[in-house]
């Protein structure tokens, strides 16, 4: 049982925001925070490309004009970040995870997202596929800012947005799950918002 | 090092509410009494959550101010469209009991693999918490990495830990820029933290410096590009930054 901290009210609920797509623990924010472990990267669009990897084999690469060759899908996802803000009514556009991996022979059962500046997330395959994970670039109908992981990011809306890399570069498809950087920073193996699963031992 | 920075159960534990220092007009430490605390490392955070009556609860992270070895604290600058900084910076009183768990992050912290690394502290605001906590680590166990504080504020009342980084010593040099108003005969630098000032302040890179940056996002996103254009390598560049309310 929580003690109640004495005259605490709380000042934002009287949002209009509909408190059942909120998860536990977070707010309701109309800013968009920018959170990350070092520098901005900012790669040429030239020297730029989306690849997937298996082992030492690059089974299926994309230049940036490849990639935007490519259906490219608008959704408008409800975003929380595990420093316990959420954004409601996210706009994207992006190509789905799922049209990606079509164009290769898989069987993995985790991947691991590698990015510009060396980032890494870990995620099962089955929180990529199935209409649930999307290589963004495009936010509320413009390029994708840099400080918000442009040139493009992985959006995995149902987890904690770390899982969201920014500066995405790829995904390497892997048999055995393996910790990404904050996974192997105290961070939640999974990240689901709605259980909470923040830090490791959640 | 990777994967030591939670081992335990992150469990929310009751604090007590202890001594309560008001740094500046806007800014206050408070020290928490927190059983079965595990020690924290210089640079990490914990979370606070605050409950009304009727169980509404809110949840915010802060920087622990303070070293491994001291009573925890944090010090928490009151926004103005906050939910919990105006609590804890106006309401809250000295044998308050609130929930608290942590520590938490396991990357902006101090010592680094190479702790013999000249070490650059950049701070906008309060972005300076987590730096005390480094400097008074770094104090507590006797280290000596030459270490150079560049701290960046609005005006001279808006500084917060004055005293104490002023009586800074042995190896660490602490520099002001400010902002927004300077008071008369001010002899530090003005302005925002730019190319020019960094050059200035910043280690050589032959030297291998480690330069950690906290404050508010357009800070540390201008702090770090500036850093890289220096030449400072992307991997030896942490930064830490706040945002939202």
């Amino acid at each position: 049982m929580s003690p109640i901290s004495r005259g605490f009210h709380g000042r934002h609920r009287d949002t209009t925001a509909d408190t059942d797509r909120v998860p536990p623990g977070q707010y309701v924010t109309t800013d968009f925070p920018v959170l990350s472990a070092g520098p901005t990267p900012h790669t040429p669009l030239d020297n730029w490309s989306f690849s997937i990897k298996q082992g030492r084999d690059t089974l299926k690469s994309w230049s940036w004009p490849e990639l935007q060759a490519l259906p490219v899908e608008d959704v408008t996802v409800d975003i929380s970040c595990v420093t316990h803000w959420t954004k409601l009514d996210t706009r994207w556009q992006g190509v789905s995870i799922d049209t990606l991996l079509s164009q290769v022979e898989q069987d993995a059962r985790y991947v691991l997202a590698f990015c510009d500046g060396g980032y890494t997330t870990n995620l099962p395959i089955a929180d990529v596929t199935g209409g649930q994970a999307w290589v963004a670039f495009g936010y509320d109908g413009r390029p994708l800012p840099a400080e918000h992981g442009g040139p493009a990011r992985l959006l995995v809306p149902h987890l904690y947005f770390w899982k969201s890399a920014k500066w995405v570069r790829g995904l390497e498809l892997l048999a055995a799950d393996q910790p990404g950087f904050w996974e192997r920073y105290g961070y939640h193996n999974y990240g689901d918002p709605w259980r909470e699963q923040r830090y490791a031992s959640d | 090092m990777a994967g030591t920075a939670v081992r335990e159960r992150l469990t929310w534990r009751v604090a007590t509410v202890g001594a309560m220092i008001d740094e500046t007009a806007t800014v206050r430490t408070i020290e928490l009494d927190i059983p079965d605390w595990m020690s924290h490392r210089a640079g990490q955070h914990l979370d606070i959550r605050l409950t009304a009556e009727d169980g509404y609860v809110a949840e915010r992270s802060y920087s622990i101010a303070s070293a491994p070895d001291e009573p925890v604290a944090v010090t928490v600058e009151r926004l103005e469209d906050g939910e919990v900084s105006p609590y804890l910076t106006e309401d809250v009183r000295a044998g308050d009991e609130i929930e608290v768990r942590g520590p938490i992050g396991g990357y902006f912290v101090w010592p680094w693999q190479d702790p013999g690394s000249p070490l650059l502290l950049v701070a906008g605001g309060s972005g300076v918490v987590p730096f005390r906590s480094i400097l008074r680590h770094r104090a507590d166990i006797g280290n000596t990495t030459p270490t150079r504080l560049l701290y960046s504020a609005r005006s001279l009342p808006d500084v917060i830990y004055r005293a104490e980084l002023d009586a800074t010593s042995d190896g660490v040099q602490v520099s002001y820029t400010l902002t927004r108003q300077q008071p008369p005969g001010w002899s530090g630098y003005s302005g925002r933290v730019n190319d020019a000032l960094l050059h200035d302040v910043a280690w050589p890179l032959e030297q291998r410096p480690l330069a950690y940056i906290c404050g508010p996002t357009a800070f540390v996103e201008s702090v770090a590009a500036a850093l890289v254009g220096l030449g400072y390598p992307g991997d030896r560049v942490k930064t830490e930054r706040f945002g939202g309310a």
